[in-house]
Formats: C-alpha cells, sequence, structure tokens
C-alpha cells in the first residue's frame, strides 16, 4: 500500500465490506439448497442467492479494476481475518452438516435474511450517490433486482409472525433474540468509516441504522412485536477483522475445490 | 490487397441468431442486451448489458456472441464488454422479443406495476387473465412461475424490471 492516498484505501475497504457481505450470505443461503421447507421455496432462496453471489462478484471485479486482485482469490484464497464481512452473516444456519443431519433453523433464516436485505437496500440506495461512480452505477442495478430480494424475505417474516401457530412464532421471536445481539456489526463502516463519509462514498452508521429501524418498525407493529429495536456488536466488528470459528470451517470449506486447482474459473 | 469492408448491417443480422441460451426463440437483440456494435477495420465492439448481475449465462452468452461475429471472414477481432450503465431493464424487450418470449410459453414483462408493486400478465397459452402467482422466483431469476385457472398450465412469466421500485 504504498503512497495509496486515503481516498483509495477507503473505496477499497468499502467495496471489500460489501463484497464479503454478500459472498458469506449468499454461501450460507445456498447451504439450504434441497434443504428448504418446500420446493418452491427451495427454488426461490437458491435463485436469490445465485443472484446474491452476482453482486458478490461484480463488487470482486472493481475492486480486481483498482488492482486488488482477482476475483476468484479474493472470494476464496483470504484467510478468516482478512475477511470483512458482518459476523451476524457468517454464523452456521443451525447444528449439523450440508451432508450429515444438518438442523438448520428456517426461522434464524427468515429473520437474517429479511434483516440484511432490508439492511442491504438501504445501503445501496445511499451508494446511488456515491463520489466513486463505478459504484454508484453498480448500485443502481443492484437496486432493482433487490426489489424482490426483499419482497421474498419480507413475506415470509410477516407470514411467520402473523401465522398465529404457536411455534411459529415462539421460533421466530427467538430467531430476533439471536440476530439482533450482532446485528450492529452489519452497518459498520470500520476503522475507515469516516473518510468514506467525508468522501462522499456512502451515509454514515448511524443514519443508515436510522433508516434501517424506520423501514423495519411498521412490519414489527404489523404482526404485534414490540418495536424497541435494539441491535449490538456483541461477538466484534467484522469489518476490523473480527470473525468466529463457524467463518474459518465456511471458508475452509467453500475454498476446497478452488484449493487443488487455483488457475480454474469459478 | 483490397481489404473486405465490414458494415454493420451485417454484424446485426448475425447477431440476431444469437439467441438466449435457455429461450431459442429469442434474440439477445429482441432482448435488448446489445447496447452498442462499433466496427473499426477488421475489429468489432459489442458493448451489452447483463439482464441480471448474477446470471450465469453471460459467459455462454459472450462466447455466443464471438464465435457467431467471427464467422465473417473479414472479422479479425471480436470484443464483448458487459456495462455496469446504462442497467438492463424489462421495457428494452422489442414486441418482436415478446412475441419470441410467449411463442416459448413465457409471458412478456408488463410495462408497470401498481402502486402497490404488484403486476398482472395474462396467461401465454390462452390469454386469460384468471392466473395465480406461485413463486417470483423461477428457474432463473428474472422469471417467475405461475398457473393459468382457465387452460390448468404451468407457465412462466419474465420479471419486470424497472428503475428504481
Amino acid at each position: 500500500m504504498k503512497n495509496e492516498s486515503l481516498k483509495d484505501i477507503a473505496i477499497k475497504e468499502l467495496l471489500l465490506q460489501l463484497a464479503d457481505d454478500d459472498f458469506i450470505h449468499s454461501y450460507r443461503g445456498a447451504e439450504w439448497l434441497g434443504l428448504a421447507p418446500h420446493i418452491e421455496e427451495d427454488v426461490a432462496s437458491a435463485s436469490i442467492s445465485q443472484d446474491t453471489m452476482g453482486h458478490a462478484a461484480i463488487y470482486y471485479k472493481l475492486l480486481d479494476e483498482l488492482g486488488v486482485g482477482d476475483a476468484d482469490k479474493l472470494a476464496h484464497d483470504r484467510p478468516a481475518k482478512e475477511r470483512r464481512n458482518a459476523i451476524i452473516l457468517e454464523l452456521v444456519n443451525g447444528p449439523g452438516y450440508y451432508m450429515k443431519d444438518p438442523e438448520y433453523d428456517w426461522a434464524f433464516a427468515v429473520v437474517r435474511n429479511y434483516f440484511y436485505t432490508q439492511a442491504k437496500a438501504i445501503k445501496v440506495r445511499s451508494l446511488h450517490s456515491c463520489s466513486y461512480e463505478p459504484l454508484a452505477e453498480v448500485a443502481q442495478k443492484v437496486q432493482m433486482e433487490l426489489y424482490y430480494h426483499l419482497m421474498h424475505w419480507k413475506t415470509w417474516f410477516v407470514q411467520l409472525l402473523g401465522s398465529g401457530h404457536l411455534e411459529a412464532v415462539s421460533r421466530m421471536k427467538a430467531a430476533i433474540g439471536k440476530t439482533m445481539p450482532d446485528f450492529a456489526g452489519v452497518f459498520s463502516l470500520g476503522q475507515y468509516g469516516e473518510e468514506m463519509v467525508e468522501l462522499g462514498l456512502i451515509e454514515g452508521e448511524a443514519d443508515l441504522q436510522k433508516k434501517w429501524i424506520e423501514a423495519i418498525t411498521p412490519i414489527f407493529e404489523s404482526v404485534g412485536l414490540a418495536t424497541t429495536i435494539e441491535i449490538g456488536m456483541a461477538r466484534g466488528d467484522g469489518r476490523n477483522g473480527q470473525h468466529t470459528e463457524d467463518l474459518e470451517k465456511a471458508l475452509e470449506t467453500l475454498s476446497e475445490v478452488y484449493a487443488t486447482d487455483k488457475a480454474a474459473s469459478w | 490487397m483490397s481489404t473486405i469492408q465490414l458494415n454493420i448491417e451485417e454484424i446485426y443480422k448475425l447477431l440476431e441468431d444469437v439467441k438466449d441460451p435457455e429461450i431459442d426463440t429469442v434474440s439477445i437483440l429482441d432482448l435488448g442486451m446489445v447496447e452498442d456494435v462499433k466496427v473499426s477495420g477488421q475489429d468489432v465492439s459489442v458493448k451489452m448489458l447483463p439482464t441480471f448481475l448474477g446470471c450465469p449465462a453471460l459467459s455462454i452468452i459472450q462466447k455466443n456472441v464471438e464465435t457467431a461475429l467471427r464467422q465473417l471472414p473479414a472479422v479479425r477481432n471480436v470484443n464483448v464488454e458487459f456495462l455496469r450503465s446504462p442497467s438492463w431493464t424489462s421495457d428494452r424487450i422489442t414486441e418482436k422479443g415478446k412475441a419470441g418470449l410467449k411463442v416459448f410459453g413465457i409471458s412478456p414483462p408488463p410495462r408497470q406495476m401498481k402502486s402497490d408493486g404488484s403486476w398482472h400478465v395474462d396467461c401465454p397459452y390462452c390469454e386469460s387473465t384468471y392466473v395465480t402467482m406461485e413463486n417470483i422466483f423461477g428457474p432463473t431469476a428474472c422469471r417467475s412461475i405461475l398457473y393459468c385457472k382457465a387452460c390448468k398450465n404451468p407457465f412462466e412469466a419474465m420479471k419486470p424490471m424497472i428503475k428504481i421500485i
């Protein structure tokens, strides 16, 4: 990073955050393939995950153009401590493994997906006026596609909580209780956050968070949930390289094929 | 030595033969994916717009465009580039493209949505308006699955993609 301007660093950091968030989110989503509650959901969530991976890929491509490294390498060949994704997105879907006794928690998937997709929609909207033009252009396209992702997860969230079914409601409430303490990590902009805002790349963490709360409050109200929404970063800030063992295991699994032939494309 | 002049109509004519890899009744021109074609000497540059960013068919489409244009003996290099801007929107699909989608059993995307974000399409087989949405997401990100209650056929519809919704 010789003689690199603060602006260049801030742009790269922001792109890494956006890319790594979508990358691991897509991976966790893809782990539901064949395990989703019904066939229509299998098709829908797989399609959303694939599309989200496309978003990660375009952010990695922007990083490639800035000379950070090619997309394959950025996606597959960086250890956990170099990843910038929020911790809540890396947590496992539930106990067990994809191939053996997966006890995945659909309520957690719905809550995490809805919360994240809404947060992503707010960040991407903010990026429309990003001073780094290539990112502003990409944001327009991502926003259009995200419309359908958000519609999908909001529907699940409202239906399960509004179902009146005791098990559904209690599992959803437990999932909300599990997601909230780490969710502020999604809004963290990391150690260069102030520069990002000063350079006009994106709005500040507090503004983004406020807009997110404004967006989900009416949805909470519609299903009779208490509306005091408190989020934190209980397990640390992923933007600064703090991560859980869940991420390390996920990276090990997903880069298994890549590691056998690093010249292949994905 | 005489050089063979490439003319742009010829290029477009070949692009007309490059179909969507999954929908062989619709060309990439009909889908509105081709933003610009430039000829410089014996080199052709094609600028395209991806329909969806996560679409896995993009690299296949790119290869098919290159293969199609190389058929012309006068072509030396083909450069296909996917642009980030402008964003592809579903109103770029031509009338011919819409007809081609229907032939394949896919309803073309409606031009607009209602104020609540919902949209309506008719059955591509019997034109009935009596249809239900089974799944917003279909076999690909750009398609939805519907069911016609009149002719009892399941069918797909291309999603509307409209700027700033």
